[in-house]
Parts: structure tokens; C-alpha cells; sequence
């Protein structure tokens, strides 16, 4: 199916239906999720539609529904998650969830009140049986005036300082901490001490007040004390009992209710989204049609009747909807069909611009291209496996992670096919790049040997040895380069010699420029197809042929020229420098000796820039001045044959409204836009090696300085060091270079696709289509 | 002679991957999908292994390296 190459053919379909079958109707295309409501009444306010009431009271049904959460929640009442419910919602379900909704609100407030009195004299007693507890011990000090109370322990030190401040010392004050029973904390969990002041006058009163401490009445003589202890005794064992009953009342009440709280919440979810689509429609004069305008797949539209068909059978009307197909020249909107496979490419092509309709989807080639590149900047194969692991974990595992409702894992979920295509291609580029956590392999045995340096075959000597620090092999004496190269990726060599990096340098260079403009020319040629499939084949001849034309000419010449040198046996003091011989080529300088490769170099690239300055006036001016010449034969024919002419030269007669100096302006900023890109594109690319070289240093100083120091230590202690070094070097591995790194990868790859590839083609400036689906609103919340 | 054995091998590896292998792939919503992406895999990985390769073919010069590895190496490798 071609549905993924590009976004599907969406036809504007009329509804009509009856009013009572409304709800099953919009209820059947809910679930199917296929289609997209218009807006058929664009100029009213959100209060001015005709069920903004009905939304109303979802919305305040939704309120009750959150409120109800929560408090199940503080009561650790588990919810149960499963819940299928099948069950439409129409219009008299609403007014009964209304009002059992609101009946259990009133209950659960009165039921919350009622618990909270009861807590606060459970307090207030539990206070005045401590404080009659501790109060035997302070009546050494027999005196008439005395205040007891409990205060709040934080506050006591600053109560003392006032008392002194008032008294004068004048005061004997005592006090004891309480020791709460686990109910009391429960109840009240402050610490609180009892005090007892012994003092003349009554300000002290309302110092008290002021303190936030309770006072409580106690007698003076020890019976009068026994009696009113017995007393509070007993209120609080009747206390207590009353306070149990009221909390098993209340988690009743919040099970029977938790058991629901799933299916209402869907129900009203639907409904409030049902009666946001029919505010959407128009209803006609005999309130007794509703009509609507929507965007569905041409493909589907089998599928969108048969659901309008059982929804009405549903709702029991004789009528059944009325499907009606109509012409328009609105633009529809983009829809891709994915698969959970293909949905998080689609979703990062989708975060840089919506396609136009039906223009040419850059997701499937993105699926191999961004991982592909993402591998060429990351290229390790032991990282690549790790990520590989990490991917394949994400993916056994997803609903569990799902589960977690962390944002950070939900994008990480998304990606996970993602990721595990990275750290594959990863493993490929890393055996290429000969990488593994900075080490190489040695598979086929390497191509350079060392003994031919030596006497009698080669230059050095023993003391050769002795004499330097560092010797360089050289290709040229017989039989220390083998003449055939590695097999599979960079010879293991390079990784023990000192000046690897000159050799990996020049090799991922001109990599890069080669994947470069191997890139930009495949988004070149998509641009082709997108022109073939709209018809515009104007356009092949006026924009596609001399872009690539220019593009082929200089940057597939310098392609030629690496490839020339990297086949081509020539000494290494004779071989001139790419870079120099390209901007020579620019400049046509050909002074300099010893710059030919090959005999005819001089007219070949001379030819070629000439082809190429000229593309540039043919991608300026050819097409707007094609334009400006169908404008003026319509404008002299324009009289006479305009009838016949509207038919055939439609387009022609659509831009004769658009001026021309905006046609010339446009042309030009495009002709700049690409011949300059053309340059600064392809020198983009050489990110490609950038990156890949500081992952590799990065790798390569975690085991130089990390974990090779372990290695190195031959005591017996060793062993220890090792473990914990080996730690150190994997927590390191895992922050820096697969999470730093690969995001910066990630990051970079994007934008060469972003920019790079799709401005070659894409036009991105079209709208999503977001069809009605009660599946999507389930896994947004 | 020794270059053209991997050079043979590799190219027929990805010619398989890349141009047998979507003949095979059953009819379904996602056999062209399925189809591009083994296309254009063969097609990436090949071109980077042949640069890998061809870039090694002819050294202008030779890797530098410490006298304890030469050492090490005149020894060990042949």
C-alpha cells in the first residue's frame, strides 16, 4: 500500500442524521476513530454554541469525579484499572450521573466534616486526660491561682521568655511533654506539652490566647480531679467508638464508589467530547436534523457508513444517516497511516512540519537514513550493542514503563524502535570504524607488517630502534604494506599507531562528503517524483534538471576526485591536495606545478564550472520569465477566447492574480537558497566526522585514563581496584557517551535530515489530521 | 587477487540483501515499507564499507608507531 510513501486521499463527506440518533451515531465514529469534524460554525464564540451547557456540566461532573479521586487516593483505596465498558452514553445518562454525582459530593463533604469535629474533641479530650495525668505530680507547690493548658512544643521556650518578661520571675511554671498513642497522632500530629503556671493575676489569660494554647478548667483538690478523669474516660472511649464507625462509613462509601470511578470518568470524558463535535455541526429550522461536514480517508469510507448504519439501528430511528460526498477546493488535511512501528519516525518528521497534502512522505526513508547517520556519528560497536540491549529491554517491557506515567520514560517508549535501529546500525559502523570501546579487532590480520622495515629488506636497524621514540612504516618499501587492504573496515593497526588519527581524519572527511551529497541528491530526486505525481512536469525541466545538473557537476566531480585518488597508485610527495584542486578549479587556476591528476584534468573541470555558472541563470530566470510570457498571451488573448482559454490554461489564469515582481523575488531567493546550500550543505556534513571523532577520543580517554590504570596494577590489591575502577568506568560510559553522546547524535542527525536532506524537497506546511477517537483521548490522560 | 575475494563476497551480500530479498517479502499493508527500508539498508551499509575499503587501498603513508610496539611486533605478527 503506497499510504506511507504519501498521506492518504481524504474526501469531504456531508452527514445528515437525526437528532435522537445523534449520540450513537458520533458515539460509533468515535470509537472507529476515522474521522475529522469541520467546523461549521467557525464565527461563534465558545458560549455562544448550543450545548455549551451540556459541556458545562461535564466539565463540573469531571470536577466531582477528580474530587472523588483524590480523596480515594488519601484513603489508599485501589482502584481497579480494568474496566470494559461498552456502554453509550445518551443524553438522560447525563442527567442521572448529574445527580448521583452531586449526592455523593454532598456526602463525602458532610461525611469529611463530620470526621473532622469528631477529631478535634477526640483531641481536646485526649489534652485534658494528660494534662490531669501529670498534674499529681506538680501539686507539690500548693497555690490558688494557677492556669493549665497545653501548648505547641515549638512555641514553649518563647511562651517561658514572655511569662518572665510579664512576671518579673514572679511565676512557677511547669510542664511535661506529651507522649501520644499512635491514634492521637493519627488525629492530630503535633507535638504538644502540658504546662501548669502558677501565678497571681488574669492577664495571663490572654497572653495564652495570643500563644495559640488551650486552657482547661482543673479542679483543685484531688477528688474533684479522680472524678472528672473517670469522666473524660469514659467520653473518650464513646468518642473513639463513634470515631471508627464514621471512618468504616466513609470507606464504604469511597469503595463502592472507587469501583466506578473508571467507567464514569470514560463515560464522561465521551460525552463531553460528544457534545463538543455536535457544537461543531449545525442543526437546521426543525430541530430535528443534524448536519455535519467531515474529513475522512477516501478508503474508509465503507467503514464510516457502516458505523453511521449501526449506530442508528442503536438509537432505534427509522432513518438511516445520510452520507454525501462533495467536491471542494479546501485543502484536506495530511494523515499518514502508521503502526506502532513506523508512528515514532513519523512523529519526528511531523515535529519540524506537517506535510502538504499528499506531498511526498520523507518517514520511510528516514527510517533507515536517521539511524544510519545517528550510527556514522556514533560508530561503537560495544556501545552500539549496549543501546541495542537498553532498546530491546524498552521494547519486552513497554506497558510496564507506560505504567510509570514519567514523562522522560513516555518519550523513551515512543523511540524505543528508534533506538534499537541506532544501536544496530551502530554495531555495523562500529565494526567498520574497527571500534570497540575503543579497542579493535583483529579478525583477518592486518595488511601492515613491520618486519620487511627492517635489514636487510628495509632501512632500520636495531639502532634505529634505540635512537627514536617513534618510526614511521613506510608503504613504499616492498612488502610492509600487503597491497590488498582489510577486508571488513579500518585496518587494526591504526588503533596502536601515534599518528592514527591523520589517517582517520582524511578517511571520515571525505566519508562524510561523500554520504553528504549522496543524501542531498536522493532528497534531490524525491523532489523528482513529488513533480511527476502532482503533474508539474513544467517544473522537471525548469527547476529539477539544472539543480541537479549543479549539483552533479561540482560536487559529484569532487566525488570523482576522491574516488580517483583513493583508486590511483601515486607517490605520496607527488599527490596533490583535493581541497587545493577544488578551489583552484573555482578560481581557474592551473599555474601551480604538479596539480593533475590525470591528463585531461584542465578542460574536463574547466567545462564542468562553465555547465555549472550557467544552471544558474537558468534557474532564475527561465521559470518566471516562462510565466510572465503565458501572462502576457493571456492578457492579448484575454478578450475574445477567455471562455475556452479558463479551461484549458487554468493555473496560468490563478497566477495572473499573483504579481510578477513576487514570481521573480521567489524564484531568486530559491536559486540562492540552493546554490548557496549546495556549498554550505555539503560542508554541514563533515559534522559527520566531528562527531565521530569526539566519541571516539571520548572512548578512548575512559580507558586510557580509567579503567587502563587499573589494568596496569600488579599488586594483589589489583583485583579490588579493578572492581571498583570497572564501576567508575561503566557509570562514566553509560552518562557520557551513550546518553551525552547519543542525545548529541540523535540531535545532529535530526538536523541533517531537518534541513539539509528535506530542503531539497519537503514543503512541510500542511495540517494534521485529527480524526474524533475515543482510543487517542484514553492514552493522552 | 586477495582484494577481490572480500570485494566479491561483500557486494553480493548486500546485492542479496538489497535486491533477492524484497522479491520474497509476502503481500501486506507493509511490504513496500518493508521493501525500502532493506533497499535502502544495503544500499548505506555497502557504500560504507567501500569507502572503508577503497579509501586503505593505496596508504600514502604508513601508520607511526612507538619502538615498544615494533618490537612487540616484529616478533608476534608475521
Amino acid at each position: 500500500m503506497d499510504s506511507f510513501f504519501r498521506s492518504e486521499e481524504m474526501c469531504l463527506v456531508q452527514l445528515f442524521f437525526q437528532t435522537e440518533s445523534a449520540h450513537n451515531c458520533i458515539n460509533e465514529l468515535g470509537h472507529l476513530g476515522l474521522v475529522q469534524f469541520k467546523d461549521l460554525n467557525p464565527g461563534t464564540v465558545a458560549f455562544q454554541r448550543r450545548f455549551v451547557k451540556e459541556v458545562k456540566k461535564c466539565e463540573e461532573m469531571e470536577r466531582i469525579l477528580r474530587f472523588l479521586e483524590n480523596e480515594v487516593v488519601k484513603s489508599n483505596i485501589p482502584i481497579p484499572a480494568d474496566f470494559t465498558s461498552e456502554t453509550i452514553p445518551v443524553p438522560r445518562d447525563v442527567l442521572d450521573l448529574e445527580s448521583r454525582f452531586d449526592k455523593l459530593e454532598q456526602e463525602l463533604k458532610e461525611i469529611n466534616s463530620n470526621r473532622d469535629t469528631l477529631r478535634q474533641n477526640f483531641t481536646q479530650l485526649m489534652e485534658i486526660n494528660h494534662l490531669l495525668k501529670v498534674f499529681d505530680a506538680f501539686l507539690f507547690y500548693l497555690h490558688d491561682r494557677f492556669v493549665a493548658g497545653v501548648i505547641k512544643h515549638e512555641r514553649f521556650p518563647a511562651f517561658e521568655k514572655i511569662l518572665w518578661r510579664l512576671f518579673h520571675g514572679n511565676f512557677v511554671l511547669r510542664h511535661a511533654e506529651i507522649k501520644p498513642h499512635e491514634e492521637e497522632n493519627m488525629a492530630d500530629p503535633v507535638k504538644k506539652d502540658v504546662f501548669v503556671v502558677f501565678v497571681q493575676g488574669d492577664q495571663i489569660r490572654g497572653k495564652i490566647r495570643k500563644f495559640h494554647a488551650s486552657m482547661y478548667p482543673c479542679p483543685n483538690n484531688a477528688y474533684a480531679r479522680k472524678e472528672m478523669r473517670t469522666n473524660v474516660n469514659t467520653r473518650i472511649e464513646d468518642l473513639r467508638l463513634v470515631l471508627k464507625r464514621t471512618e468504616e462509613f466513609r470507606e464504604t462509601t469511597l469503595t463502592a464508589a472507587a469501583a466506578n470511578l473508571q467507567e464514569w470518568a470514560s463515560k464522561v470524558k465521551k460525552m463531553k467530547a460528544i457534545y463538543y463535535t455536535l457544537n461543531l455541526c449545525n442543526i437546521d429550522i426543525t430541530q430535528k436534523l443534524i448536519v455535519a461536514e467531515i474529513w475522512c480517508p477516501v478508503s474508509d469510507l465503507n467503514s464510516v457508513h457502516t458505523a453511521l448504519i449501526h449506530g442508528s439501528e442503536q438509537s432505534g430511528s427509522s432513518l438511516s444517516p445520510v452520507v454525501n460526498r462533495i467536491q471542494t477546493q479546501q485543502t484536506p488535511p495530511t494523515f499518514n497511516r502508521v503502526n506502532s512501528f513506523t508512528s515514532g519516525f513519523q512523529s519526528i518528521i511531523d515535529a519540524y512540519g506537517v506535510g502538504n497534502y499528499q506531498e511526498i512522505n520523507p518517514a520511510p526513508y528516514t527510517m533507515v537514513t536517521f539511524p544510519f547517520l545517528f550510527a556514522v556519528m556514533f560508530g561503537d560497536c560495544g556501545h552500539g550493542l549496549v543501546m541495542t540491549l537498553l532498546a530491546l529491554w524498552l521494547i519486552l517491557h513497554q506497558e510496564h514503563f507506560r505504567k510509570l506515567k514519567n514523562e522522560l520514560i513516555d518519550m523513551l517508549v515512543d523511540g524505543r524502535y528508534i533506538i534499537f535501529l541506532m544501536g544496530l546500525f551502530s554495531i555495523y559502523t562500529g565494526l567498520i570504524y574497527n571500534d570497540c570501546f575503543s579497542k579493535s579487532f583483529n579478525v583477518f590480520g592486518s595488511s601492515w607488517s613491520v618486519r620487511p622495515m627492517f635489514h636487510p629488506h628495509g632501512p632500520w636497524t636495531n639502532d634505529t630502534l634505540h635512537d627514536s621514540g617513534h618510526l614511521h612504516l613506510d608503504p613504499l618499501v616492498s612488502g610492509v604494506y600487503s597491497g590488498n587492504p582489510y577486508p571488513f573496515g579500518v585496518d587494526p593497526i591504526w588503533n596502536i599507531a601515534s599518528n592514527k588519527l591523520s589517517f582517520l581524519n582524511s578517511y571520515k572527511m571525505k566519508m562524510s562528503v561523500i554520504m553528504g551529497v549522496a543524501h542531498m541528491l536522493f532528497g534531490v530526486t524525491l523532489s523528482l517524483v513529488n513533480y511527476i505525481f502532482f503533474r508539474n512536469l513544467k517544473d522537471v525541466a525548469l527547476q529539477f534538471i539544472p539543480e541537479v545538473i549543479f549539483m552533479l557537476s561540482l560536487f559529484g566531480y569532487l566525488i570523482f576526485l576522491i574516488l580517483y585518488k583513493w583508486c590511483v597508485v601515486m607517490k605520496s610527495e607527488s599527490a596533490p591536495s583535493i581541497l587545493l584542486l577544488f578551489i583552484n578549479m573555482m578560481l581557474f587556476d592551473y599555474s601551480s606545478e604538479g596539480t593533475v591528476l590525470y591528463r585531461t584534468q584542465k578542460p574536463v573541470q574547466i567545462f564542468l564550472v562553465v555547465v555549472a555558472v550557467l544552471m544558474v541563470p537558468w534557474l532564475l530566470f527561465a521559470k518566471p520569465l516562462l510565466l510572465y510570457r503565458k501572462h502576457k498571451q493571456l492578457k492579448f488573448l484575454s478578450l475574445p477566447f477567455c471562455l475556452s482559454l479558463f479551461f484549458g490554461v487554468k493555473k496560468a489564469f490563478v497566477s495572473l492574480q499573483v504579481s510578477m515582481a513576487d514570481i521573480f523575488v521567489y524564484q531568486g531567493i530559491h536559486t540562492i537558497e540552493y546554490c548557496l546550500g549546495c556549498i554550505s550543505n555539503t560542508a554541514s556534513y563533515l559534522r559527520l566526522w566531528a562527531l565521530s571523532l569526539a566519541h571516539a577520543e571520548l572512548s578512548e580517554v575512559l580507558w586510557k585514563m580509567v579503567l587502563q590504570v587499573a589494568l596496569r596494577v600488579t599488586s594483589g590489591m589489583g583485583s579490588v581496584l579493578l572492581a571498583v575502577t570497572f564501576a567508575a568506568f561503566a557509570v562514566l560510559t553509560v552518562t557520557i557517551l551513550l546518553v551525552m553522546e547519543g542525545l548529541s547524535a540523535f540531535l545532529h542527525a535530526l538536523r541533517l535530515h531537518w534541513v539539509e536532506f528535506q530542503n531539497k524537497f519537503y514543503k512541510g506546511s500542511g495540517y494534521k489530521f485529527t480524526p474524533l477517537s475515543f482510543n487517542r483521548m484514553r492514552d493522552m490522560q | 587477487m586477495a582484494f577481490a575475494i572480500p570485494m566479491v563476497i561483500v557486494t553480493l551480500f548486500w546485492g542479496f540483501v538489497g535486491g533477492v530479498v524484497p522479491w520474497f517479502i509476502p503481500k501486506g499493508p507493509n511490504r513496500g515499507v518493508v521493501i525500502t527500508m532493506l533497499v535502502l539498508t544495503a544500499v548505506c551499509c555497502y557504500l560504507f564499507w567501500l569507502i572503508a575499503i577503497l579509501s586503505q587501498l593505496n596508504p600514502l603513508f604508513g601508520p607511526a608507531l612507538s619502538n615498544d610496539t615494533i618490537w612487540y611486533l616484529q616478533f608476534h605478527w608475521r
